[in-house]
């Protein structure tokens, strides 16, 4: 007994008007948007950040200043005097943060002793492997049978890179490390400490690093070939033109024109943090928190993931092809 | 080489930290509404119930549409599923909405199997989506969703009770489904009798374990209303897509002699509660519901119907991987065995039929040595046959010379007269 499927897909295009037409027209779909973010407030967000440079660039300073609160691993550890690692660490801290009733679970990633070696070949190997080891592990509870009703996201969802302020070029060290992580997560690249650069040095130094970064072949957030839209990509090429963001951090409020404002105090003047004359935090804050993060994590669970996923489940099919003496073909019937 | 050293602080139960100014991602949920708009919403409803119950009319009444042009065909047999897409749009919200109707149901005679084709649907589409789910390069993102999100069980106004078909088929769906049930055609019930009715209705699914959908009731925003109307279940719905002048204002009404039922009037049917909760409050919890608890239950079965688990004996977690693997390692095995097996088959009747054929040669060799001789014993006995006859033969010659002689001595004797008379008689026979 076959009981057949008739199946009409009927594109018809019908504009149900708004409120304020009578209310009798109005059917009421737009209120799923509110359903979402009730949802969304209920459930809470989560944020993976990953902070890698040189010791001394002021990672942690400035994840505070972004966060406005103590959220680096710095301000949890209560270490006396920071010795430098012999080896690479990763050391991960988070944190509950509100704001206006929406709830965020933070969690910071720091990368003590990178670059901070004398040979740093393949520095760059376990900070590979602890990403790479998110991604499994939210494999691993994606293809259980019983699954979690939220899979808790560990997944780095972004990688912010620390150039120092040399004024020259990249290093090779840059070069190798952005290279390779920026095929794995989304790297965004800022000139740390950039209070010792003037404007025409860092215009300079801005110029040499996109140029080198093309050069290579690197493409850092946003990257070209995700823009969805001309809108997308509009918004996009202006964000493009202004990497690295030149940042300067800090968590101490001064005086300035009787306000109190997040800066450091030289003898020389105030810096203003905030203030976009002077450094480009608040683009970088706008870009992470308030514009893209969506983006952010889109991207990394639907590319980088995905990616992620196509390999591993690949690299299992092919070694066991291998062992039964079948060609790879064979297997589209049980693709898993 | 560098060694990792992962030390998670204060891990899942993170401390809270409050924060010393506006970092501004209070605006994460714009930032996701906005993703989603950008993205569109699709929604899918199932109608079942009887023929004639007002179903296609609910769904243009609903939403303020007019979908189909013509209505379907009643002359299948069987109970047919016909799913419609539209692409609706309200300000700026695009919904791309299916809906699905039951043709044919409760018109057979024999109606045992009516709910099946409606189960195999909702598993199709199910399936349809774990495929995609296990595919390597799949494309969730963009993959449109077919799953359905609400049944709306039409039941037909009699005002007694549940039609066994009705509570039948509802617990076949329950655990598939979230079920909406609304009594269909109110305006042929009084109210008095509508709340017996309902009454009925409520404790007859209550009794038989029929889990229709409830709406949530944790949100403060919304628990209280939504509690409330779980009160009023089943709604009582009229349809109607006409429109009639009260007042001085076009409603949508059904127009009697004795009155006029105005759809959207609360004091005359439930439409507007239902369309409250079914869009307006409940449609993101409705399709929540649908992939965390009917598609996870599905899968679940799916998967372990096909031999999967999720921990082996020794409780070490099995990755699905090497379980399949495993699986395909006796696959193997079990198709060489059958192949080994098939081969010996073939092998031994070759044998048989070798012998068998050996047989008749041999059969055969017998049969002619048989006719040979048989052959040669004829022969035989012709020639002594030929032998005695030509023994005669010479017997009789021999007696016949004999004779022969005995005569023309006789003749000779005296009878040289008889010679000559012959030998006159002779030549004068020749003259």
């Amino acid at each position: 007994m076959v009981y057949p499927l008739v199946l009409t897909s009927c594109q018809v295009e019908k504009t149900v008007p708004g409120p304020g037409m009578g209310d009798f027209s109005y059917v009421g779909i737009d209120a799923i948007l509110e359903q979402m973010r009730r949802k969304a407030m209920k459930q809470g967000f989560e944020l993976n950040i990953m902070v890698v440079g040189q010791s001394g660039l002021g990672k942690s300073t400035l994840m505070n200043t972004l966060f406005k609160s103590k959220v680096s691993r710095k301000s949890v550890q209560a270490t006396s005097q920071e010795k430098i690692p012999k080896t690479i660490h990763i050391k991960s801290v988070s944190h509950d943060i509100e704001e206006k009733g929406v709830r965020m679970k933070l969690t910071v990633i720091d990368t003590p002793g990178f670059g901070d070696q004398i040979n740093n070949e393949n520095c760059w190997q376990p900070i590979m492997k602890f990403i790479n080891a998110q991604y499994e592990q939210y494999l691993q509870e994606e293809i259980n049978i019983n699954r979690k009703k939220r899979i808790p996201d560990s997944r780095v969802h972004c990688c912010i890179y620390f150039i120092p302020p040399t004024g020259h070029c990249l290093r090779p060290l840059d070069v190798e490390f952005m290279r390779r992580l920026s095929k794995v997560v989304n790297i965004v690249p800022v000139i740390a400490k950039a209070d010792t650069l003037t404007l025409e040095e860092r215009d300079f130094f801005k110029q040499k690093i996109r140029e080198e970064l093309r050069a290579n072949g690197i493409d850092v957030y946003p990257q070209k070939e995700f823009d969805e839209d001309a809108e997308d990509r509009m918004i996009n090429d202006k964000i493009r033109e202004m990497i690295p963001f030149a940042v300067v951090g800090s968590d101490q409020e001064y005086q300035v024109n009787g306000r109190r404002l997040l800066g450091r105090k030289t003898k020389w003047g105030t810096i203003e943090v905030e203030n976009i004359a002077h450094c480009e935090f608040a683009y970088l804050r706008d870009l992470l928190i308030r514009t893209h993060m969506e983006n952010i994590k889109d991207i990394t669970s639907s590319i980088h993931y995905e990616v992620y996923r196509v390999r591993r489940l690949n690299e299992n099919n092919t070694a066991v092809a291998h062992a039964n003496g079948l060609p790879q073909h064979h297997m589209t019937s049980h693709e898993m | 080489m560098a060694a990792t050293e992962i030390a998670r602080q204060a891990g899942e139960g993170a401390r809270a930290v409050p924060l010393a100014g506006h970092v501004g991602f209070d605006s994460m949920p714009d930032q996701l509404v906005n993703k989603s708009v950008n993205h569109g919403f699709c929604f899918n409803i199932l109608c079942v119930g009887e023929t004639g119950l007002g179903k296609s009319t609910l769904m243009d009444t609903l939403f303020n549409t007019k979908f189909e042009g013509e209505p379907t065909q009643h002359n299948q047999p069987g109970v047919q599923l016909k799913s419609n897409t539209y692409e609706l749009q309200e300000s700026n919200v695009r919904l791309k909405l299916t809906v699905v109707n039951t043709v044919g149901f409760g018109d057979q005679i024999n109606k045992e199997d009516s709910y099946k084709s409606i189960v195999e649907f909702i598993d199709t589409q199910f399936e349809a989506y774990l495929q995609e789910e296990l595919k390597i390069k799949r494309t969730l993102h963009s993959y449109h969703d077919t799953r359905i999100h609400a049944c709306l069980y039409f039941i037909a106004p009699t005002g007694h009770s549940l039609k066994s078909l009705d509570l039948v088929t509802m617990k076949k769906l329950d655990s598939k489904v979230n079920i909406i049930p609304i009594i269909a055609k109110s305006d042929a019930i009084s109210k008095s009798e509508l709340t017996k009715f309902k009454i009925k209705i409520t404790s007859e699914l209550v009794s038989n374990g029929v889990q229709i959908y409830q709406f949530p009731t944790d949100d403060e925003t919304v628990a209280e209303i939504n509690s409330t109307m779980n009160g009023h279940l089943p709604f009582a719905v009229v349809g109607s897509t006409e429109e009639v002048k009260i007042g001085n204002k076009m409603v949508k009404a059904r127009q009697y002699p004795w009155g006029t039922v105005q759809v959207e009037n609360e004091n005359h049917c439930d439409f507007v509660k239902l369309r409250e909760m079914l869009i307006r409050v409940n449609m993101e919890d409705l399709r929540e519901q649908t992939h965390t608890r009917h598609y996870e239950l599905y899968r679940r079965c799916k998967l372990e119907e096909m031999g999967f688990k999720d921990t082996d004996p020794d409780c070490k977690p099995f990755s699905l991987q090497e379980t399949y693997e495993a699986k395909r390692n006796e696959f193997m095995g079990d198709l060489q065995k059958k192949e080994e097996e098939m081969r010996q088959m073939f092998v031994q009747r070759v044998k048989e039929k070798e012998a068998e054929l050996k047989e008749a040669e041999k059969e055969l060799h017998e049969k002619f040595d048989r006719l040979k001789k048989l052959h040669q014993d004829e022969k035989k006995k012709l020639e002594d046959k030929k032998k005695s006859l030509d023994d005669e033969l010479n017997g009789f010659k021999q007696k016949k010379t004999a004779a022969e002689l005995l005569q023309s001595q006789a003749q000779q004797a005296g009878g040289s007269t008889t010679l000559k008379r012959d030998k006159e008689r002779k030549n004068s026979g020749f003259l």
